[in-house]
Parts: structure tokens; C-alpha cells; sequence
């Protein structure tokens, strides 16, 4: 049993270097929900599930979650080419905005108004990220564990961080370790009984 | 004021050391390092200015693109102040440098590690432990999402004074879920109500 494959694919190291800078170009405060809705949405590169699988490894791994996304989709077309072409398409046109920013406006960003729609922009990115994960829930129907393990997993999880404060890594390691080993369990159930019908 | 300085090039490889040091720490973001990075460039060396380093954050995060580019701005800055009074050309090399500096720093050794680990795991991608891994970790990711986003609504912790700011998170959560309006409407929509203070 694998999972269904993603309808479209990167063409070319340079359409993996344009279609990131574009992306990353509209992520304003974050490129995550930017990336869900461009990846999966539009240029369907990934299914839901797929992106949760990638999402999963990329928060894990050290480094900023949108450019390990990169690089991994990268890599995983056209190799070490292809993961330098994710990354740099990710980084370099806003790193030139970034950059002239700084020069227009070195000091603009203390001002009253500038904190103003900093604020404001940040409640929206808070809703765009909250929005990502709602939309992501129905990729748990095909999930090994079955959604009661999910939904309990997932309400653990979030109180973990979002109530309690637990640092990350504890949560990680423990809610994780345990969906984990659920799922293994689960998935080699499926595997016996597939040799033993 | 800015912090004038004169930096060798063993400097600039101690800044990168440093940076490349807090890479393989940035589990979650490179904005959990920041508070060490404020501890070592600020208060430490004193190669940036308290507000140079709020700033290089702030900035980062009205822009569009990864956040991660704050490290890029600390490092502009720190290349500014290295070349305070010296010809444009040399003040831009020297920015340019801090900017290379830094961003490879943070960037380098999660990045081999990252395409390393996902290259091995993607060419064992049947095994038993690599699908449980996934499918393990799919709802503990989605609550993560969810929680991010609770995490910064509740940084404001003055309800009376922020409540607004609550109302307009709920409403893009609930407007992006059910619709596919494109997000720099909103974007805009809030940075215009932030500028005008009604929110």
C-alpha cells in the first residue's frame, strides 16, 4: 500500500528556482501557509498527505521549516542541483528586498505606524498558519492509526505547546515517540495480514 | 548610536563560527536562537546596537520571504559597522559581506544535515520505521500548526486592549479554511487596520 502520487512535478531546476522565489515573494510574516496553498492547491507537486510527511521531517530537521521544504523537493527531482536550485529560488529575490528595505527605511520600522501594521499583519499570519492546519485534518482519513488516535494525539500535542508551554522538543520526542510506535504497530498488523489473507 | 569597529578576518570567521554553531540548534526556527545570538553580538562583542538587533527582526518579518532573513540583516548591520566613514563601495562590500557571512553560518550545516537525512530516507521510503515515522508524526504536525497560531494570538495578553486583534486572527482563519481568497488581500487588510490603530 503506498500512497496515491502527486498529479504534477517541477519541469526543471528552473522552474523550481521560479516558483519558489514567487512563492516566497507572497509569504508575508511566514511562507507556510503560502506554500501549502501554491505546493499542494495549485501547482499540485504534493498531495495533502505528502506535504504533512514533508512538513513533519522539515520541522524536525534543524534550520528554517520553508527552506528544508525546499531543499527536500529539490533534491528529491533533480539532486543536489535541483536542492540548491529550491533553496536559493526560497532566499534570493527576498533577501534583495529584504536588503533594500534596510537601506530605504533603516529606521522607518520603530515608528508608530510601521508597529501598527506589523501587528496587524501579525494576527493575520497567525490565521493563515491556524487555517493551514484545519485544512490539513482530512489527510488524516487514510492514516494508519485511525482518527480517535490521531484526534488524541494531535489534542495532546497542541496542549502541550499551546496551553501548558512545554518546549517543543519534549512534545516532539514524547507525543511523537508514541504516535510512532503506534503507527508501526499498525502498519506491521497491515503487512501480516496481507500475507496471510 | 551604532558600535564602530574594525574587524579582522579572524572576526568574520568567529561570527560565522558562531552562527554555524546555532544552526544544528534551530530545531523550530532560527528564531529561537535569537536570544543567544542578542547575548553574543549585543551584549557579548557589542557588534550591534540593542536596536540595530530589534530591528534587523522586525524588518524580517514585514518582508515577504522567510524569516530567516533576519540573520541576513545582522549581518548587513554588523558589515556597517565594521566600515562606518569609509567610501559607499567599501560600506556596500563590507554589508555584503556580513550578509554572506552569516546566512551561509545558519544556513551550511543544517542544509547538509537536512539533505543528507531526507536523501536516506527518501531511498528507504518503504521501510516499516520510515512510513511509521510519517504517519506517526502526521497529526502531531497538524497540532503544531494549530498551535503556532494560538501562540501568537495569546502573545497579546491584554484582552481588553487586544481583542480586536483576536477578532481579525479568527476571521482569516475561518475566511482561508472555507475560501480560496488570496492571502495578500489579507495581509493587506491587516496591515492597513494595524497602520490606522484599529487593531
Amino acid at each position: 500500500m503506498s500512497a496515491p502520487e502527486a498529479p504534477n512535478q517541477p519541469q526543471s531546476k528552473t522552474d523550481l528556482f521560479v516558483s519558489f522565489s514567487i512563492l516566497a515573494l507572497q509569504g508575508f510574516g511566514g511562507v507556510l501557509a503560502v506554500v501549502q496553498r501554491e505546493l499542494v492547491e495549485k501547482k499540485k507537486w504534493l498531495t495533502r498527505e505528502q506535504f504533512i510527511e514533508d512538513w513533519a521531517v522539515a520541522q524536525i530537521m534543524p534550520g528554517p521549516n520553508v527552506v528544508n521544504l525546499a531543499l527536500m523537493i529539490g533534491g528529491r527531482y533533480f539532486g543536489l542541483a535541483g536542492a540548491l536550485a529550491g533553496v536559493a529560488g526560497i532566499l534570493a529575490a527576498p533577501m534583495v528586498v529584504v536588503l533594500l528595505l534596510a537601506l530605504a527605511f533603516g529606521g522607518v520600522s520603530d515608528s508608530a505606524w510601521a508597529q501598527g501594521a506589523l501587528r496587524g499583519m501579525g494576527a493575520v499570519s497567525a490565521g493563515l498558519i491556524a487555517a493551514v492546519g484545519l485544512k490539513l485534518i482530512s489527510a488524516l482519513k487514510s492514516n494508519p492509526m485511525g482518527m480517535p488516535v490521531c484526534i488524541a494525539l494531535a489534542a495532546a500535542s497542541f496542549g502541550g505547546v499551546g496551553l501548558l508551554r512545554l518546549p517543543l522538543a519534549w512534545v516532539l520526542l514524547a507525543a511523537g515517540s508514541a504516535g510512532c510506535l503506534w503507527a508501526y504497530v499498525q502498519l506491521a498488523r497491515q503487512v501480516t495480514r496481507k500475507e496471510q489473507p | 548610536m551604532n558600535p564602530v569597529l574594525n574587524l579582522s578576518a579572524a572576526d568574520w570567521l568567529q561570527l560565522f563560527e558562531h552562527f554555524a554553531s546555532l544552526s544544528l540548534l534551530a530545531v523550530g526556527g532560527a528564531i529561537t536562537t535569537a536570544p543567544d545570538m542578542h547575548r553574543y553580538l549585543v551584549s557579548q562583542l557589542g557588534w550591534l546596537s540593542d536596536s540595530q538587533f530589534t530591528s534587523s527582526i522586525a524588518l524580517a518579518q514585514a518582508a515577504p520571504g522567510p524569516n530567516i532573513l533576519f540573520v541576513a540583516l545582522m549581518g548587513w548591520n554588523v558589515g556597517l559597522n565594521a566600515s562606518q566613514g569609509a567610501a559607499w563601495w567599501m560600506q556596500g562590500a563590507l554589508a555584503l559581506t556580513g550578509v554572506c557571512v552569516a546566512m551561509l553560518g545558519i544556513m551550511l550545516p543544517s542544509s547538509i544535515l537536512t539533505y543528507m537525512a531526507t536523501r536516506w530516507a527518501h531511498q528507504h521510503r518503504d521501510m516499516l520505521a520510515i512510513r511509521a515515522f510519517k504517519s506517526g508524526m502526521a497529526p502531531i504536525v497538524i497540532a503544531l500548526l494549530m498551535a503556532t497560531g494560538w501562540l501568537l494570538t495569546v502573545s497579546h495578553d491584554q484582552p481588553a486592549r487586544d481583542w480586536p486583534l483576536y477578532l481579525l486572527t479568527l476571521l482569516t482563519t475561518l475566511v482561508v479554511w472555507r475560501s480560496r481568497i488570496h492571502m495578500l488581500w489579507l495581509i493587506g487588510l491587516g496591515a492597513l487596520l494595524g497602520g490606522l490603530g484599529w487593531v
